[in-house]
């Protein structure tokens, strides 16, 4: 079954671009992302999480 | 602290609901009758304004812009006011808005059937609505970022930075797709040709399924959910993650609708890369609703509200699936051109727009009303007919799809195609078409109960009115960081810089896209044997613009051997140059028009566009018989037309142009020349012209008549580069 799958990835033309300009983007952008979201203190997030209910 | 009291405005949020109901049953009646057409393809025989090619915008366009568009603005005027705790920013620009937005349909409604389309597909409609559309946006806009900074709520919560969003890239979207040259108050050229304007074209497209569709829904979402859930978000942390990866990803994506078309195959590659990597935020947003739920499912039992927004979220989860492999290019292969894309698309327009809609109706009008549903059984009545619908319509369509595919692409052992005529196809789906026109009866069965279930609770409700509320001022606070506060806390309280963030990430797909694509002409290699439409071509390529023909029929063809073997040498980037617009089209219900031009003579033509079923029994083509009217054509804006053309590029000479009218009225008396070879049409002919003597009418000669430049043009298709040069 994968072996089906993956044969029919290969045909794909210009694949071979495929995997490091995906990685390059996912990778800085997301490691950035990450940073950005884990450094938000948990009180912080609670407390926006709540503003819908708070009307 | 002093607390200050002001009122939300409900009376905006009911008049957009009440908009949404009314366009939203008229937006499904329309697709119905389209659906319909498949059936009996002659139903609204002769007559021009209810015809499919000209109906067809119209269903999309009043379910994209008239019946989600109000609701979007609906959720949105509600949900803002209360996340900001104060009122819009300018009643009259909340009913600029809609008074607007609702003169814009009407406009589209009236002009759409009437053939005034751009033709470009959810952009059809011609220059001053253009203008009107980005006035009126400018105008919501506007008013949300004047809510945003009288708000009495420090931070932003994450549903507005996705308002936020929707605002700016439909913004940038709208006006650069909108970019045309007007030439007359009714038709206008798109100032970009061939590969360029298919590439704007489905940066636009693309991104107003999400930006228009999608983002907004998904703030309504992250608002509206936990509202009715009575509890937080799963995770603000990754709805954070979400917002920004969603919209960064997204603008990339657009060019996976031009898959092995001309595209420069680069820009083809990107499209796909971000396509696949936009599984990760769409999932990552569907995980964060479902999970919203967690611990209320006995909930989700008994209220209708949520069982609409659990089947939206997993039709949000279904389609943003689907997106990803659709634009794998080998799935594409498959896909493409075929009903697979509608029922692709109707996943996300019924279940998880339409079903997010309804569950809003049916939350905000008890709530505003101070009243209870009128009925909780009719309402679980609409969600179990309308998933029924949602069923009904796509599994036939995703069955056509895949016959259609596999047809296409069968070939026989000796080398030639299994369904050479491509009218088999067509007729071994039939019974396909006819299950998704009565899932479209159940869904608007389950529509239609809805109105009647929101007058009666309407109706035994108070009158809507504006609603007190009072909340703290907000404290003037240091505009930059204050000592300790970390960076996204300072951005997250200050809309303008972050809105500026999401423009950045909108922008840098686009650019990196569309600027080579539109700036480097050698992007494009030329074909010396491709030249400019002659006149009286010009005029049959309006008219295939004006009937709609590109919503069935697509000049596109692909690299691949069944297509090449069917419809002629694969498409070339530099025989579209002088297309202002493209006409690649992205549907296939009849075949291919590309390599259309010599195949078959012009009597055929004639024939064809009288009743198709009189060539072909058992085509769903309808007749065309308006274009043979006794009427002369309107060839006044001939040079008009060929100046326009030439200001963007088209090599017309000024000789051309001064002698336009001259050439077009001599190859439209060599086309009656070549009718009158067939002896029925000059029997018929004549006998025509002794019907409007006796009548005392003036008979209109054909070589005047619409048909002919319609001929003229169809003839073209594809001949160019049939052309032998002696190099």
């Amino acid at each position: 079954m994968f072996e089906q799958i993956k044969h029919n990835l290969e045909t794909i033309e210009g694949i071979e671009s495929y995997p490091i300009t995906a990685l390059l983007i996912f990778f800085i952008f997301f490691v950035g992302l990450a940073f950005w979201v884990l450094s938000y203190k948990k009180d912080k997030i609670e407390e926006m999480s709540q503003i819908p209910l708070n009307d | 602290m002093e607390m200050q009291q002001f009122y939300y405005d409900n009376k905006i949020v009911k008049k957009f609901i009440y908009a949404t109901i009314v366009f939203g049953v008229v937006g499904m009646l329309v697709g119905l009758i389209l659906a319909t057409m498949f059936l009996f393809p002659n139903m609204t025989d002769g007559i021009s304004w209810l015809s499919f090619g000209r109906l067809r915008p119209l269903h999309t366009n009043a379910v994209i812009f008239a019946f989600v568009g109000n609701a979007m603005f609906a959720g949105i005027y509600y949900s803002l006011q209360r996340l900001l705790k104060a009122r819009m920013f300018s009643d009259f620009l909340s009913n600029l808005n809609f008074w607007g937005w609702q003169l814009i349909i009407v406009a589209a409604a009236i002009s759409l059937p009437l053939g005034y389309s751009t033709s470009k597909e959810y952009a059809e409609l011609e220059w001053p609505i253009d203008i009107a559309i980005a006035l009126i946006w400018v105008a919501f806009g506007v008013n949300m970022i004047g809510t945003i900074l009288k708000r009495r709520e420090r931070h932003l919560y994450v549903a507005i930075w996705f308002y936020i969003a929707t605002f700016v890239t439909v913004a940038v979207l709208h006006i650069f797709n909108s970019l045309e040259l007007p030439i007359s108050m009714t038709k206008s050229y798109s100032v970009y040709a061939g590969v360029q304007d298919a590439l704007v074209q489905w940066w636009y497209g693309h991104n107003a399924v999400a930006f228009f569709l999608t983002t907004p829904f998904l703030g309504l979402m992250y608002y509206f959910v936990p509202k009715v859930a009575n509890r937080p978000v799963y995770s603000y942390r990754l709805s954070i993650v979400h917002f920004w990866s969603l919209i960064f990803l997204y603008i990339w994506a657009g060019p996976h609708h031009l898959l092995y078309s001309a595209l420069p195959t680069w820009a083809q590659n990107l499209g796909v890369v971000f396509s696949i990597m936009l599984i990760a935020p769409s999932w990552g947003g569907m995980i964060n609703g479902l999970l919203t739920l967690r611990g209320v499912w006995d909930k989700v039992r008994v209220d209708p509200v949520l069982k609409f927004f659990v089947v939206a979220i997993t039709g949000y989860g279904m389609a943003t699936f689907e997106g990803p492999m659709l634009s794998l290019k080998n799935v594409n292969a498959i896909a493409h051109y075929t009903d697979w894309i509608i029922a692709h698309v109707h996943v996300g327009a019924l279940a998880w727009n339409g079903f997010m809609a309804f569950g809003i109706i049916y939350w905000l009008i008890p709530r505003m009303s101070k009243s209870t549903l009128y009925s909780i059984k009719l309402a679980n009545f609409h969600f179990w007919i309308g998933t029924l619908g949602i069923i009904l319509y796509t599994i036939p369509m995703y069955v056509a799809g895949f016959t259609q595919a596999s047809m296409w692409k069968q070939f026989n052992p000796d080398g030639t195609l299994t369904y050479g005529n491509f009218l088999e196809t067509v007729t071994q789906i039939m019974p396909m078409y006819w299950m998704r026109a009565i899932g479209g009866v159940l869904y608007l069965t389950g529509m239609l109960v809805l109105v009647y279930n929101i007058i009666q609770t309407v109706r035994a409700g108070e009158t809507i009115e504006d609603e007190l509320a009072e909340a703290p001022a907000l404290q003037q606070i240091s505009s930059g960081r204050i000592k300790g506060e970390k960076y996204h806390a300072w951005l997250e309280r200050k809309p303008i810089q972050l809105t500026i963030f999401a423009v950045i990430a909108i922008l840098i797909g686009g650019i990196i896209q569309i600027v080579p694509t539109i700036m480097i002409k050698s992007n494009i290699p030329t074909i010396a044997t491709v030249k400019p439409y002659s006149p009286l071509e010009l005029q049959g390529r309006d008219l295939y613009i004006r009937e709609g023909c590109v919503g069935c029929h697509s000049q596109s063809v692909r690299p691949f051997r069944s297509e090449v073997e069917r419809y002629g040498p694969q498409s070339k980037a530099g025989e579209f140059v002088y297309d202002h617009p493209f006409l690649w089209g992205s549907k296939r219900t009849g075949p291919d028009l590309l390599r259309e031009g010599g195949k078959y003579n012009d009597n055929w033509h004639f024939n064809h566009f009288w009743s198709p079923q009189s060539i072909s029994a058992g085509s769903i083509m309808p007749g065309y018989k308006w274009l043979f009217a006794n009427e002369a054509m309107d060839i006044s804006m001939t040079e008009k037309k060929m100046q326009a053309m030439q200001t963007l590029g088209v090599p017309y000479t000024d000789e051309q142009i001064a002698n336009g009218q001259k050439e077009l009225r001599t190859q439209a008396l060599k086309i009656e020349e070549s009718l009158k070879n067939d002896p029925d049409f000059v029997k018929s002919y004549d006998e025509s012209k002794k019907k409007a003597e006796a009548r005392g009418e003036t008979f209109v000669p054909m070589n005047e008549r619409e048909v002919v430049a319609l001929i003229a043009y169809i003839q073209r298709l594809g001949t160019d580069i049939k052309v032998k040069t002696n190099k």
